[in-house]
């Protein structure tokens, strides 16, 4: 693929003249084919005049090329008129020689044929009307309507050819529009075949809305889109979607931004989502989606973003209201112009259109932060498939220009993932689903990340709860079956309260307990003591009357040596009163 | 046929007819254009019209107003209404039914 390319960049590639069509330069990569003509076919009400106005108009406004428009149906007034609500101003333009209006008249009852003859009438007058103002782009706006002016086929079949080979040789970029044929994509069977590119604008109905869409069914020396892809007519013009091209080569930002609820900020390994990464917030009926996708807008205009809110279920006022019964204050940031809240019933519109409106917005608003709530209404405007390629188109847009995308959806049942986001949850870098975790008799909310691209994340389901002050995530309880939610949570407590308690009252008995032990051996010390005491009392009077007995019994030997005799029966005598 | 120089001299003494003839160069089939019609005028309408070749190469501006498309026209601007005739006018009555120059058969029928 690379190479391919860098070899054709080589070689001469076929010049494109851009229409400045919102869209379709992207699908045709870069635009009709210069030089050469294009045919627009479509059924009535497909906007192929308008397409051709509008590829005029932007070649004079864009890229300065006067442009040629020959009219077979509406004069030039009425054409003027019709597209005045757009913006085109074509008396301006043609005053200011940038744009010429023919208008070709054919009635059938004045022309009289009678032998042989030509078109180079037509030629003559496109060529002068060429010539005089320079033009390089040409409109021929139905050029069936020659088909009823005159009779002869073999001649127009003819002449309808040199005309091609003639704009051609002339070096200017047509655009041929043609009613679609039963069958076939032109009623003729003609132009299809002449032309150098041609585009099917195609208007549908299904289930009562209507879209219409443009396919590129050929063009010569060129690659181009191959699909069917939507387009609108808007108060702007034509734009054909996809808006964007659809490659993922978009800038990334380091930089975070917090979900508006301190706790489930901790539950990302960065505190919050990464800036521009889209984030989708599933949750059955109930689970309070929109108050943490308002949590989120008012955190967002706290850190002085701007905040871009789509309410497809709630009116503005209502959800002011509704959200500052919760603690959060939206009012003011309406006030001060950093949010907008766009409330629209999803059926109001069809699928594209409410893209369009989005991009509109986006691009007036310039807002640091998108929430779509919810995006699951917008099943109701189109099939699975449809949504899931407008909201592919729509995370695309807002990644490419840097902006945070929070979409809520609703999913049904439990558990079981919606056909919706699992178109969509491929897209998104963050997936952060709520639900009712049904206990006995009970509902409780919880919370918990599925994904989270580019950062660790908590695995646990944390419940929250409700307060007037926001949103509170509550502290994991894990209980001998898993996390407890609820009533069970608070039994839990009770439980674990009275455990402590028990505790408690446990460890005190075991302090008295101690005290008495201390206690009793303090006295049992104090009375071995007094024991003692009285041991040392007792050891202390025989030790002195011992003292006593020995000094009297020295002195009795001293007094004997000295005078032996004369009392000698006393001693003996007293001697046994010892 | 042999009332015919009278019928349309009788009938039509106080109209006039205004032609124009559009024709882009010399091309085979203007040239058989103009010879037929000069040949129908001067039958029919013998000093009592005008003729005015207008050559779109020289002219090319006044295509528009008249609405021509097709090479080579004959637009009758007088009597009204316009009426126009494509082609190289080489079928007589159609081109004399084109112009609402009545031969006198009709005439005589009525």
């Amino acid at each position: 693929m690379q190479k391919k390319t860098t070899a054709s960049a080589q070689l001469i590639s076929l010049p494109k003249a851009a229409s400045g069509i919102s869209g379709l330069d992207e699908i045709t990569e870069g635009g009709l084919p210069q030089g050469r003509p294009t045919l627009i076919c479509g059924s009535a009400g497909c906007g192929k005049t308008l397409m051709g106005i509008e590829f005029l108009v932007r070649g004079v406004l864009t890229y300065n090329e006067p442009g040629v428009l020959m009219a077979f149906e509406e004069t030039a007034e009425e054409l003027a008129a019709n597209v005045a609500s757009l913006g085109f101003d074509l008396p301006a333009l043609q005053a200011s020689k940038m744009l010429r209006v023919d208008h070709v008249h054919i009635e059938r009852s004045e022309i009289e044929e009678t032998g042989e003859y030509d078109l180079e009438g037509l030629f003559i007058r496109l060529g002068y009307a060429i010539d005089s103002i320079g033009a390089k782009r040409v409109v021929l706006d139905t050029i069936e309507a020659l088909f009823s002016g005159f009779p002869n086929q073999a001649v127009l079949r003819s002449e309808i050819r040199r005309l091609f080979r003639w704009l051609k040789d002339k070096g200017v970029t047509t655009i041929i529009t043609a009613e679609r044929g039963e069958g076939s994509l032109t009623r003729q069977g003609l132009e299809e075949y002449v032309s150098d590119c041609v585009i099917l604008l195609d208007n549908r109905v299904i289930d009562q809305i209507t879209t219409r869409r443009l396919r590129i069914v050929k063009y010569r020396g060129s690659t181009h889109g191959t699909n069917e892809y939507p387009y609108l007519i808007s108060e702007d013009g034509i734009s054909v979607l996809p808006v964007t091209s659809l490659r993922l080569e978009h800038e990334v930002s380091d930089q975070i931004v917090s979900t508006g609820i301190p706790a489930l900020d901790e539950m990302f390994g960065r505190k919050g989502f990464y800036q521009g990464s889209s984030v989708l917030l599933t949750g059955t009926a109930g689970t309070a989606k929109t108050t943490l996708a308002a949590a989120f807008a008012q955190q967002v205009c706290r850190n002085n973003g701007r905040c871009l809110y789509f309410a497809f279920e709630e009116s503005p006022q209502q959800l002011v209201r509704n959200m500052r019964s919760v603690g959060i204050q939206l009012g003011q940031y309406i006030e001060q112009g950093t949010l907008i809240i766009e409330a629209s019933r999803p059926t109001l519109n069809g699928l594209e259109r409410h893209l369009v409106t989005i991009h509109k917005l986006v691009g007036e608003f310039k807002p640091t932060a998108v929430v779509i709530d919810p995006i699951s209404n917008l099943i109701n405007v189109g099939n699975v498939n449809e949504v899931r390629s407008m909201l592919t188109r729509l995370i695309d847009f807002l990644k490419v220009n840097n902006i945070t995308a929070l979409f809520t959806s609703l999913i049904s049942g439990n558990m079981q993932m919606d056909a919706t986001e699992e178109g969509v949850s491929s897209l998104v870098d963050t997936w952060v689903s709520v639900r009712d975790l049904e206990g006995i008799g009970e509902r409780n909310r919880g919370l918990s990340i599925l994904k989270s691209r580019g950062m660790s994340h908590s695995n646990q389901v944390r419940e929250f709860i409700i307060t007037d002050e926001g949103v509170q995530l509550l502290d994991v309880v894990v209980g001998p079956k898993g996390i407890v939610t609820g009533a069970s949570r608070l039994a839990r407590q009770l439980q674990e309260q009275a455990q402590n308690l028990a505790a408690q009252q446990e460890l005190a008995r075991k302090d008295r307990e101690l005290e008495r032990r201390r206690r009793v051996l303090e006295a049992t010390i104090a009375n071995l003591r007094t024991e003692f005491e009285s041991v040392e009392e007792e050891f202390r009077q025989l030790n002195s009357e011992e003292q006593g007995r020995h000094e009297t019994s020295s002195q009795d030997k001293l007094r004997a040596s000295r005078t032996f005799m004369p009392t000698d029966p006393k001693p003996t005598d007293q001697q046994p009163n010892l | 046929m042999e009332n015919l120089p009278v019928d349309p001299t009788e009938a039509t003494e106080e109209e006039y007819w205004e032609l124009r003839l559009y024709v882009a160069g010399q091309t085979a089939k203007s040239v058989a254009a103009l010879a037929n019609l000069k040949k129908y005028c001067t039958q029919y309408l013998e000093g009592r019209y005008q003729l005015e070749v207008i050559d779109l190469l020289v002219n090319p501006q006044l295509a528009e107003g008249d609405q021509i498309l097709a090479i080579p026209t004959l637009v009758r601007k007088v009597p009204v209404p316009i009426r126009k005739i494509i082609g190289d006018l080489s079928n007589e009555e159609r081109v004399l039914v084109g112009l609402d120059i009545r031969p006198a058969v009709d005439k005589a029928g009525r």
